[in-house]
């Protein structure tokens, strides 16, 4: 099923929130996962395989490096 | 009618005796640091590895293996000549042809033994106990060596930051015989071929030959890709490791999963639902990544630590270059 902007966002929050111990409302569309949320290359990889998981989607990793803000992230799961 | 005799052998199998053998220097991340551009912090933020062990340069590979099979043949409490089997898992003997595990059994007294080696990459311990478990309970062998020695210090390049800085050497040897009751479960094992390119030699020797320009190969690895089938994709085999065994996760005291990475090691016991109470083998942090060598080196080091003893029951699972996987329960001698 498609899942609205809304509800990729706030999945997305909380799994960063669980990954990173940041607070949720911290994630917000404009921040950069590297250089707002502190973020590295392996953590996104987990982020990115509970976002798979919670939004039945498959992100090929060639397409993470690509997925610079969480609105990027938002954005590409959105249109899935 | 001509009919065959065929061999028959034991119910159950085990791991009889363990031996190992680390490289001769600590190496910092300090020391490694500067050709990669990074820092003692961001290495042990990424991969939670303090320092690795490499060998000597004039210490080989198959002197690393003899070390480790010396010291579990003599715990084991047997004359190498009662060996007829020598599985040698390595990927860094730098010879095509003939195989190490003949040379082996040759230095050690074991000939003649039926000795190859196996290409498994961080799989190949857990590859060659399956194997192993196999020949011992079909009655093709009486005790089997099996060995995961590399250096890994042979093949790196100082100012890779994919795998190189990664790396460590050493062995790990035990010895497999007949059991009175059952102590090395169902090994749950594959390959992902698709993923061949993940983690790879740098060129061909085909390729080197007719290119000058092309370095001496080393390894490479696509960590993030890696990280992510390691911790996310594998947790599936341990369960069904586990559960082949006839066992639950609250039976197993102590997982022993390949030293790849801190952070694999994290993400597999969180994925697998490990509780508690298992203790979590993390030598990583002072011996690195040493490919074959890293489930038994672990395990010794869960001996010294005095965090298991004999008779507890291990978990161990091994992944790596190919993809190769292989997982098993295991009774610790």
């Amino acid at each position: 099923m498609a899942y609205t902007e809304t509800e990729v966002l706030a999945g997305l929050a909380d799994i960063v929130a669980e990954e990173t111990g940041l607070d949720a409302a911290e994630v917000q569309l404009e921040k950069s996962f590297t250089d707002d949320l502190d973020i590295d290359s392996l953590s996104m990889m987990t982020i990115v395989t509970l976002a798979e998981e919670r939004f039945d989607v498959r992100i090929p990793d060639e397409d993470v490096k690509n997925l610079v803000t969480v609105g990027d992230a938002v954005s590409y799961i959105t249109k899935l | 009618m001509t009919q065959l005799t065929t061999s028959t052998g034991p119910a159950f199998s085990r791991i009889v005796a363990l031996g190992t053998a680390r490289g001769e220097n600590v190496v910092s991340n300090d020391e490694i640091a500067g050709p990669i551009d990074s820092s003692d912090e961001w290495i042990r933020q990424r991969t939670g590895i303090v320092s690795r062990v490499r060998a000597n340069p004039e210490t080989t590979v198959i002197d690393l293996a003899e070390r480790a099979s010396r010291e579990a043949i003599e715990r084991a409490g047997i004359d190498a000549s009662e060996i007829d089997t020598v599985i040698l898992s390595t990927i860094t003997y730098p010879h095509i042809t003939p195989g190490g595990a003949p040379v082996l059994a040759d230095r050690l007294g074991a000939s003649p033994a039926a000795a190859w080696d196996i290409s498994a990459a961080c799989a190949g311990y857990c590859y060659a106990i399956g194997q192993a478990d196999a020949l011992v309970r079909s009655g093709q062998s009486k005790y089997v060596l099996v060995v995961g020695a590399e250096k890994m210090s042979d093949w790196i390049d100082p100012t890779d930051r994919s795998i190189s800085f990664l790396l460590g050497d050493g062995a790990g040897a035990v010895i497999i015989g007949a059991s009175q009751t059952p102590a090395i479960g169902p090994t749950i094992w594959g390959s992902e071929g698709s993923g061949a390119e993940l983690i790879r030699q740098t060129s061909s020797w085909t390729e080197i030959r007719e290119d000058e320009s092309l370095a001496f190969p080393t390894l490479v690895q696509e960590g993030q890709s890696v990280f992510k089938w390691a911790s996310f994709k594998l947790a599936p085999v341990a369960r069904e490791a586990i559960e082949k065994a006839g066992l639950t996760p609250a039976d197993i005291d102590a997982f022993i999963p390949h030293q790849a990475n801190m952070r694999i090691i994290d993400q597999m016991v969180r994925q697998i639902g490990l509780p508690d109470s298992v203790v979590i083998a993390r030598d990583i942090a002072d011996s690195g990544n040493t490919s074959a060598a890293s489930i038994p080196l672990a395990t010794e080091r869960l001996y010294r630590d005095g965090q298991v003893k004999a008779g507890d029951v291990a978990l161990q699972i091994g992944f790596g270059a190919g993809l190769v996987y292989a997982a098993q329960v295991v009774v610790l001698p």
